[in-house]
């Protein structure tokens, strides 16, 4: 701080010397005699070249809205017109806050404004320029399309020559970042256009051609579809790429290649067991996982492989034992190293930088491989600290690695054994629980949709779990806006109650609240109601649990299942309604609810004669319960429900051509006859 | 080659008479070609591990890829000195393997019942360290009973009755357990297990000792071995239950796997690593190294005014005076034109005694002599000729007066011969190579009058400027320095433009020769419609060819009487009578001697002489230091190490 002070009326000085000679160059600008200015702007192009201190003091000077000026006037020369745009591409060079200068100036609309230009040499001046400003983070990548003529304007300029192919393709890679700007520049032909640069003699053409198809097809099925269609000089597009992904090619060329086919595949324009997605693509992502290439290039590679195969085990299986890639993804865990921070400060400072991104990548991919594969996800969990790094990663800092973490934990919690043996021993419950009080929604879901997983009733997680408080923070998800965060809720509360002691269901239903019970059973998400219809299954079994619950809750339960049976539902959520009441009918107290509910009796009767084989079996279900014989009160119900009809139609279910539909009304049948 | 005793007779016939007897010289071509043919046949049959002739088309459609394959994966293995794998051998095994289908089909013949029952076998052959990167495939055709197989590799010696792996020096990828064994008992985990229909294959990575095993295509990953891989390790499978039987393709068919792709990998590191060298603070050294390189290059073959050129923008010093630099320039010059005689006269009176004391030198420049007689290019035949000197100026000229490093070199490299070139191997296949990046220029190539460019790089490049010559010039003339100038200047425009041209001269020349093709260019239209006839088809001429064939015998046996007989005199001199044992010397067996490309050997031989007698290296230190950096790849496969089948000096030669 010391030295700051001391040094800061040196720098002062030094700063009006360097002011007064930017302010010269700025001063030329303004000669009135167009040759004088003309030279003032090629001396400015030389001082400001390399120059960062030189550019910003110009920017400060105001240089840029004269350079503009003199730019867009056509009485200036054409050959001034280029230097100013030169001079403008070189100030656009330096840092970031050059480019915000530049782009407050309304820079691009006066360059675009200028490709509308003959001359070819002014062009590509103006378009190096743009270039410069758009491949910038700090520029807006709306501003290109603002005005609807830039973009078929740009695909006209495109053949112009080596350099316009080159920017413009440039452009397009850096400024398609949504599903619009992918349809905008899909509808203006660029497909077409830019295909035959990818056989360019120039390796830049050929490398941001290559970039634009993969930002356009990213996600695209429209641009996927068309893609596969498209020959460049009789070859089809998917075999340039597989060439451009030969191993003697830059690695930026094989792995943007790779992401191409990706792309695609994902998009169903290429078949997964496609031997350019099986031999060439896979392989060519696997390598770029491994130790030699960069870390930015590493975590590229885990990222697009683990989008790959995602949604084929296939893919899965052959990634699994190509090049050892399990234990070849433990390193991605070992940034920073000791050996880095030993070494150089740089290094570890760059290994610090991308740590994160190795983690969260490592995690991804960890995830992809195990979704589908028991095998594979035994191979993950047995890797080195596999467990351990799961645990510490759903607990840091960054939000994009608890995610991953979290995914891969979701993966490896479809497999019964791991739930049984690693989950249970690394305690993996805990993190999970404290990464459920706090975290984003996409976290929560994942975590959430683990955390059912984890309280399966085989899962030895499931008891520590549900001592830790888990019923609130469950019950408080149902009530989330989220559909994904009802269903994980309501889910995790069913797999709870699933044969779970009285306590735990007591607590559940007032935890949840009838009111709440209620409201999830009319959720618009189906998938929530059936969960929800799930859980009031589950909670209605064993006989004591069923009289218990029925004689607090009877009324609206029963009032719920009339409006579900009455409404406009899928077969799935009427058999689970129905399988319901079959329950309440097992109940030694609650079967009067039943019986005592003409109404209900005869929608049983209705759903009996269903054309449904299902709806008729859980209906007969319901009666076979109704009139058991073994319990009290049998001989009345009976009675009832043979005056009722039951008799006959359980008869005529005796014939079903459904053998399983056929059994239960003979078992039912043989209630009366005993 | 021994000529057949007809073709002798029908030339001693010849060297007799005037006249040529056609109907026996017929008879002597067809048996000629007879004879040929069959030697040709009786090549391919070694080649072909003996069993070509067995009948089947199929397996020799297959032993012809597997050759075309194995020179295209392995070209820098010398085979004749360590051949490559090409089946199992039925000695190196042990007694439960069975071996059918052309020694490539494994099957297990034991008991099975445990591991005392294991059985392997062994290819013929080691694998030679040239390959840099080696790589076979087996495809399980039945996993037997218990598929316990082991795919790998082992060093000579190894037990048999073991699969690979198990033991030291052994190496082995199991289908059972999908464990990798390393000179071991007891494998690590490694890959998947493997069964009937999969298809595994074994590669070894000779520039780093590695090596990793495929399944159906997958690379598996480096195998977890610890020690590096030992030489001379043979590919080995190894079977233990009955039912078990592999196929292998030690590159019989395509691979499942893309192996050239790997290969492409580990060329390009390779030569990034040549490329990127460090030579520190040596850099200035280095420029005047390469700039003394050029120079001497330059003055060696003559070009005067480019090398003076180069020198003064170098300023770098010239040993050679320019007059002697100009002579021989001149020398070369007429032989290269096929004025042999002209040459001989001009040589033995600027450089007095040098023929009389290399009486080898002197015999093959007249041997040459006379094959330019045959030619109707050497001056005494031409003096007879009805043709304008113009044309007779133009169009018997080497394509290219420039030194080459084409398929001439290969052939002298064969002969033994003691040339500044030999050593610098450039195959015609490379050229082609180099062809095909320019494809405008190939296709101008093969439709000269197509594209402009032909013009730049045709054959009137030398034809052209000999007849910007006054036509007084015709005999004796003195070639101006400004031709050989233009042949410099476009050498060094760029090695691919050279070797594109000679292509094209070639192309061309038979164009001339062989059809009306007028649309070839201004200058050598003019001779295509003068035939190829046996000197010129002048019977004076004729007649000064078999008189001087006579002397020519005459000074063999004279030479021999002196010296002692001398295989290789016999034979040029039979190869030079043989062209008259055919009505179309052209087109003959031995008529590649015609071709002017040949002149460039004895060119070359006379220049390094006159050097020589001059007290100046024979060799200019260019070609001296491709030489070496060609031996010091050979010897680099000599003592193992693989990187030097990535590193071949004809890569870095356009």
């Amino acid at each position: 701080m010391m030295a700051c002070l001391l040094e800061a009326p040196l720098r002062i000085s030094v700063l009006s010397e360097v002011t007064a000679t930017s302010r010269h160059y700025v001063d030329r600008l303004f000669d009135p005699d167009p040759q004088n200015v003309l030279q003032g702007v090629i001396d400015m192009k030389n001082a400001v070249i390399g120059n960062n201190k030189q550019k910003a003091n110009l920017i400060v000077l105001g240089a840029v809205p004269r350079l503009l000026y003199l730019l867009q006037q056509s009485s200036s020369s054409l050959e001034l017109r280029t230097e100013c745009a030169v001079v403008l591409g070189s100030l656009a060079m330096g840092t970031e806050n050059n480019i915000k200068s530049l782009v407050d100036c309304h820079i691009i609309p006066a360059l675009l404004q200028g490709l509308l230009c003959s001359d070819l040499i002014f062009i590509e001046a103006c378009l190096r320029c743009l270039r410069t400003v758009f491949i910038s983070p700090v520029t807006p990548v709306q501003l290109l399309y603002t005005d609807p003529t830039v973009i078929p304007h740009l695909m006209s300029l495109l053949s112009r020559s080596r350099h316009t192919k080159e920017y413009i393709t440039q452009i397009f890679a850096h400024c398609c970042k949504t599903p619009e700007h992918q349809t905008v520049l899909f509808n203006h032909s660029a497909i077409q256009n830019i295909a035959p640069l990818l056989i360019s003699p120039s390796d830049k053409v050929r490398m941001q051609a290559l970039k634009c198809f993969s930002v356009l097809a990213y996600e695209n099925t429209q641009v996927s579809m068309t893609l596969v269609n498209v020959l460049v000089d009789g070859e089809q597009l998917s075999q340039v790429f597989v060439r451009m992904m030969q191993r003697d090619k830059p690695i930026e060329m094989q792995l943007t290649a790779a992401k191409c086919l990706t792309y695609m595949c994902r998009a169903g324009a290429i078949r997964t067991d496609d031997n350019c997605i099986i031999l060439k693509t896979l392989p060519c992502l696997v390598r770029m996982c491994s130790k030699e290439r960069l870390l930015e290039e590493r975590v590229e590679g885990a990222e697009t492989l683990a989008y790959l195969m995602e949604p084929d085990v296939e893919l899965q299986r052959i990634a699994s034992f190509t090049d050892h890639l399990v234990s070849m993804l433990a390193d991605y865990f070992k940034y920073p190293s000791s050996v880095s921070a030993i070494t150089d400060i740089k290094r570890l400072d760059h290994d610090l930088k991308h740590a994160h991104e190795l983690r969260q990548a490592a995690f991804k991919l960890y995830a992809s491989l195990g979704s589908n594969d028991e095998d594979i996800r035994k191979k993950i969990t047995e890797t080195e600290n596999m467990m351990d790094r799961i645990v510490s990663g759903l607990s840091e800092s960054s939000i994009k690695v608890r995610l991953a973490a979290v995914r891969c934990l979701h993966s490896l919690s479809r497999s019964v054994q791991q739930l049984r043996t690693s989950f249970h021993d690394h305690a993996v419950w805990k993190p999970l629980m404290k990464l459920l009080q706090n975290a984003p929604d996409e976290v929560l879901v994942m975590a959430s949709s683990t955390l059912c997983n984890l309280l399966l009733e085989f899962s030895p997680s499931k008891e520590p779990i549900l001592d830790s408080g888990v019923i609130e923070l469950l019950c408080s998800l149902t009530q989330s806006d989220s559909p994904a965060l009802r269903v994980n809720g309501i889910w995790a509360l069913m797999n709870m109650a699933f044969q779970a002691d009285q306590k735990v269901k007591v607590e559940i239903v007032r935890a949840l609240g009838t009111e709440q019970l209620f409201r999830l059973l009319s959720d618009p998400d189906t998938n929530v109601l059936m969960k929800t219809l799930g859980l009031l299954r589950n909670l209605l079994s064993t006989r004591p649990h069923i009289d218990q619950i029925m004689s607090s809750h009877g009324k609206q339960i029963m009032q719920a299942v009339t409006l579900i049976l009455e409404g406009e539902h899928s077969i799935e959520v009427k058999e689970q309604t129905l399988c319901i009441l079959a329950n309440i009918a097992d109940g030694n107290t609650a079967k009067e609810l039943i019986m005592t509910n003409d109404d209900m009796l005869q929608k049983i009767k209705y759903y009996m004669g269903h054309s449904n084989v299902k709806l008729q079996l859980a209906a007969t279900f319901c009666i076979s319960n109704l009139i058991w014989n073994e319990e009290d009160g049998s001989q009345e119900r009976q009675d009832k429900l043979k005056d009722m009809g039951f008799v006959d139609i359980l008869h005529k279910l005796t014939q079903a051509s459904d053998p399983n539909l056929c059994d239960r009304a003979k078992t039912a049948m043989q209630q009366y006859l005993a | 080659m021994a000529l057949p005793s007809c073709q002798q007779c029908a030339l001693r016939r010849a060297l007799c008479s005037t006249t040529v007897p056609t109907r026996h010289c017929r008879a002597a071509v067809i048996r000629g070609y007879l004879t040929a043919a069959v030697s040709l046949l009786t090549k391919m049959a070694e080649l072909g591990a003996g069993s070509l002739l067995t009948g089947d088309p199929a397996f020799s459609y297959q032993e012809h890829e597997l050759n075309e394959r194995l020179k295209r994966l392995y070209p820098a293995v010398n085979e004749e000195e360590t051949p490559l794998p090409r089946s199992w051998s039925p000695k190196d095994k042990y007694s439960y393997i069975g071996l059918s289908q052309n020694n490539l089909r494994v099957h297990y013949k034991g008991h099975g019942k445990n591991h005392k029952d294991a059985a392997s076998v062994r290819a013929t052959h080691p694998i030679p360290a040239a390959c840099g990167i080696y790589y076979f495939e087996v495809k399980i055709v039945s996993k037997g009973r218990d598929g316990y197989m082991g795919i790998g590799l082992s060093a000579q010696g190894v037990n048999m009755n073991r699969l690979p792996g198990w033991d030291k020096h052994s190496y082995g990828y199991h289908g059972d357990d999908g464990h990798s064994f390393c000179s071991s008992g007891t494998g690590q985990p490694y890959g998947p297990t493997f069964t009937t229909g999969d298809v595994i294959g074994c590669c070894v990575n000779l520039i780093n000792n590695t090596c990793f095993y495929t399944k159906n295509g997958h690379s598996l990953g480096n195998n977890l071995m610890k020690n590096d891989l030992r030489p001379n390790l043979y590919p080995t499978v190894g079977l233990q239950t009955p039912g078990e039987i592999v196929d292998a393709n030690f590159g019989q068919q395509p691979f499942v796997f893309d192996i050239e792709d790997y290969m492409s990998e580990w060329r390009a590191k390779i030569h990034s690593m040549i490329a990127r060298f460090p030579i520190g603070e040596r850099l200035g050294d280095w420029q005047s190294v390469l700039q003394n390189m050029v120079s001497s290059y330059l003055v060696h073959h003559g070009y005067c005014a480019t090398a003076m050129a180069f020198s003064r923008a170098t300023e770098t010093m010239i040993q050679e005076d320019q007059t002697s630099i100009k002579n021989r320039q001149r020398i070369q010059k007429l032989v290269l034109a096929g004025r042999v005689g002209e040459a001989i006269d001009a040589t033995q009176q600027l450089y007095p005694g040098l023929l009389e004391h290399n009486p080898n030198l002197l015999f093959m420049l007249k041997c040459r002599q006379f094959v330019e007689m045959v030619n109707g290019t050497d001056s005494e035949v031409r003096c007879f000729s009805v043709h304008s000197p113009k044309s007779q100026d133009s169009y018997p000229g080497s394509p290219n007066l420039s030194p080459r490093h084409g398929a001439t070199n290969a052939h002298l490299h064969s002969t033994g011969a003691d040339s500044p070139t030999c050593s610098n191997g450039v195959t015609p296949t490379n050229k082609n190579k180099s062809h095909n990046k320019y494809t405008g220029v190939s296709s101008a190539s093969s439709s000269p009058s197509s594209s402009p460019s032909s013009v730049n790089y045709s054959e009137s490049n030398s034809t052209d400027s000999t007849k910007s010559q006054p036509h007084s010039a015709t005999s004796n003339q003195e070639t101006s320095d400004s031709e050989m100038e233009i042949e410099a200047e476009h050498y060094s425009n760029g090695v691919t433009e050279s070797s594109a041209r000679i292509m094209n001269g070639t192309y061309k020349h038979q164009e001339i020769l062989q059809a009306d093709d007028s649309s070839v260019g201004n200058g050598v239209a003019d001779d295509s419609c003068s035939s190829r006839q046996l000197c010129g088809g002048n019977q004076a001429a004729t007649e000064r060819m078999i008189q001087f064939g006579r002397e020519l015998q005459a000074l063999s046996e004279q030479l021999c009487r002196q010296y002692g007989k001398n295989a290789t005199h016999k034979k040029m001199l039979q190869d030079a009578f043989s062209l008259l044992a055919y009505s179309d010397p052209w087109n003959c067996p031995v008529g590649q001697q015609l071709d002017p490309m040949q002149r460039e050997a004895i060119c070359s031989a006379l220049n390094s002489a006159i050097l020589e007698s001059q007290n100046l290296p024979k060799q200019p230190p260019l070609m001296l230091a491709l030489g070496q950096a060609t031996e010091c790849v050979q010897l680099m496969a000599r003592v193992r190490s693989g990187s030097c089948s990535f590193a071949r000096v004809d890569n870095f030669l356009h």
